[in-house]
């Protein structure tokens, strides 16, 4: 089929016994932007670390299905066989290397690049190009940065290593809504400009939906729902169980209609 | 005045020995955040793998390279069958690994070497250098300069290498965060086995000065403690830390030595002497209460 990144009916297991993922298929094309929504565990997490291999550091195991990017199988592969190949996650709470500086953070991103010292530069202008405001902060210790400097720091340490495919991890997390409008602005010209396809995994569904061109929403480890961003907007479900709107108005828990279409949802 | 002096450079002298053992301590803490409490030990097992090249007719240079292949082996099995089965665990953990560890290589080292003290002769005698005696009528020892000169030498480069190189920023980013480090590509295996095998170097340089002093013997393990005061003056993750630290602890302790004993005397009576062996940890107990992270150690950053 030659599709781009493909995840095919993969099982997650951790330390051996638990289930984290049941069976999770999904697809994201080349050059666009796929948003993975869903609740507190439902395996958001799970999933980019599995494509990104991550997963075996916290004693986590893909023990069925396969994943695939660009036709290659990439489930037994290291961390840094991933981000040679041109995938590379950005992980949820930043972790930025809060004793180095804002630039020496960007120039570790550039680990696995063997690159001279004039492209160096020119890779790290490129980056400050779309975050100007770390250019102004270049020299500071990351750890002393804002929240959203530190996610800028992030996704510009990722850009380092010349990825085709970002995987974005809760980049909202603790963000004023602003920022996350500035980052999610910036993540749209990295799509269109540079051509890096994303994987995005969100719990603020609202601004995930507005900026990415294909949903899957993840229940319990499971798929339970997936479509083009602007259906999955406009779908009574999903408005009602993420976004906080239905077509009434807001609605009481109590109400026996609800429950009843929230647990077929979950079955 | 010129006893004085003549006790302080001595002091600061040795100071730089202990510097160079802090040092291997800064270097596997500062990349995987790993206190290495078997770095005293490497130490020992470096000076005695030297000693025992060189006992089966090998030449200084040719023993010293053998004796590095040696650390760096170990450094490798190290990270293979320790370290890489302990990732992203609590770093107690990491640190009562690094206990056994220690126990191990005493233990090991003399099964493969035997456990007789031996001597080590690297050319250079302990006597004082005759110009200065005779200009400023000082005894400075030409061993200490050298010795100190060797390890400022090496924590110079080791300061630039962390600063400025590809892997030095590497090394420092695995210290700040394993799993960042890991999500950006860097494989932590390598950078570890790296830092092992630099550290295991630091030994052997450490361990062939101290052994040349005082004779290749086990004692060498609890010598390196003296390590621990300097670290915790200079802080644990800094490498110039080390060095400033080591000659702070050199020279009070020898001052406090040859100082104190007389004044102890004159209030109390009796006998003071051997305030050597504990001075630098009763200094380092105060600093801790002052400022806990050394005078060069990283801040712990927490945002509230």
């Amino acid at each position: 089929m030659g599709s781009y990144l493909s995840i095919n009916n993969i099982e997650v297991i951790y330390d051996h016994v638990i289930l984290v993922l049941k069976g999770v298929s999904l697809d994201v094309p080349q050059g666009k932007i796929v948003a993975l929504l869903g609740a507190n565990g439902a395996g958001k997490t799970t999933t980019l670390k599995a494509i990104s291999n991550l997963l075996r550091a916290e004693r986590g195991e893909v023990t069925k299905g396969d994943i695939q990017f660009k036709d290659r199988r990439v489930d037994q592969m290291t961390p840094n066989e991933m981000v040679k190949g041109g995938v590379i996650q950005v992980m949820e709470g930043r972790h930025c290397f809060a004793h180095l500086t804002v630039e020496e953070n960007l120039l570790t991103g550039a680990y696995t690049q063997a690159q001279s010292r004039a492209e160096l530069k020119a890779s790290l202008e490129k980056v400050y190009q779309y975050f100007p405001r770390l250019k102004q902060r270049r020299s500071s210790q990351a750890g002393y940065t804002s929240g959203g400097e530190q996610q800028m720091t992030a996704i510009g340490r990722a850009l380092m290593a010349n990825p085709e495919m970002i995987l974005l991890d809760e980049p909202s997390m603790g963000l004023a809504p602003q920022i996350v409008e500035e980052i999610f602005e910036i993540v749209r010209d990295l799509n269109q400009r540079e051509k890096v396809s994303f994987l995005l995994a969100e719990q603020n569904t609202m601004v995930a939906l507005r900026y990415a061109d294909f949903g899957y929403i993840l229940e319990n480890g499971r798929v339970v729902m997936e479509g083009q961003a602007e259906d999955l907007r406009s779908n009574e479900d999903v408005k009602e169980f993420y976004l906080g709107l239905s077509s009434a108005g807001r609605k009481s828990f109590r109400e026996v209609k609800h429950y009843r279409r929230r647990k077929r949802w979950l079955a | 005045m010129q006893f004085f002096f003549e006790v302080l450079i001595g002091g600061l002298l040795s100071g730089v020995m202990y510097s160079l053992v802090a040092l291997g301590f800064v270097l596997i803490f500062k990349a995987s955040g790993v206190f290495n409490f078997a770095q005293g030990a490497m130490v020992f097992f470096a000076a005695l793998s030297l000693v025992g090249f060189m006992e089966h007719g090998a030449p200084l240079w040719l023993a010293f390279i053998l004796a590095f292949v040696v650390m760096t082996l170990f450094g490798i099995a190290t990270e293979k069958f320790v370290l890489r089965k302990m990732v992203n665990q609590p770093p107690i953990a990491l640190f009562m690994a690094t206990i056994g560890l220690s126990f191990f290589i005493d233990g090991f080292a003399p099964l493969l070497w035997g456990n007789e003290v031996r001597a080590l002769d690297i050319g250079l005698v302990d006597e004082p250098i005759p110009w200065i005696l005779d200009n400023w009528n000082m005894v400075i020892s030409k061993f200490d300069l050298f010795a100190a000169g060797l390890a400022l030498a090496l924590v110079a480069l080791l300061a630039l290498f962390f600063q400025y190189t590809r892997i030095g920023r590497a090394l420092r980013a695995v210290a700040d965060d394993h799993q960042a480090a890991l999500s950006i590509g860097i494989p932590l295996q390598h950078i570890w086995a790296l830092v092992w095998a630099v550290a295991g170097f630091v030994a052997l340089v450490a361990g062939m000065l101290w052994g040349s002093r005082n004779g290749v013997q086990f004692a060498l393990t609890f010598t390196a403690l003296k390590a621990l005061p300097v670290l915790i003056l200079g802080g644990f993750t800094s490498v110039p830390g080390a060095i400033v630290g080591g000659l702070i602890i050199g020279a009070s302790e020898k001052l406090a030595e040859i100082y104190i004993p007389p004044v102890m005397a004159g209030w109390f009576g009796g006998n003071f002497g051997g305030i050597e062996g504990w001075f630098p940890y009763v200094m380092a107990l105060l600093f801790l209460l002052v400022r806990p992270e050394g005078l060069f150690g990283e801040k712990h950053i927490d945002r509230v």
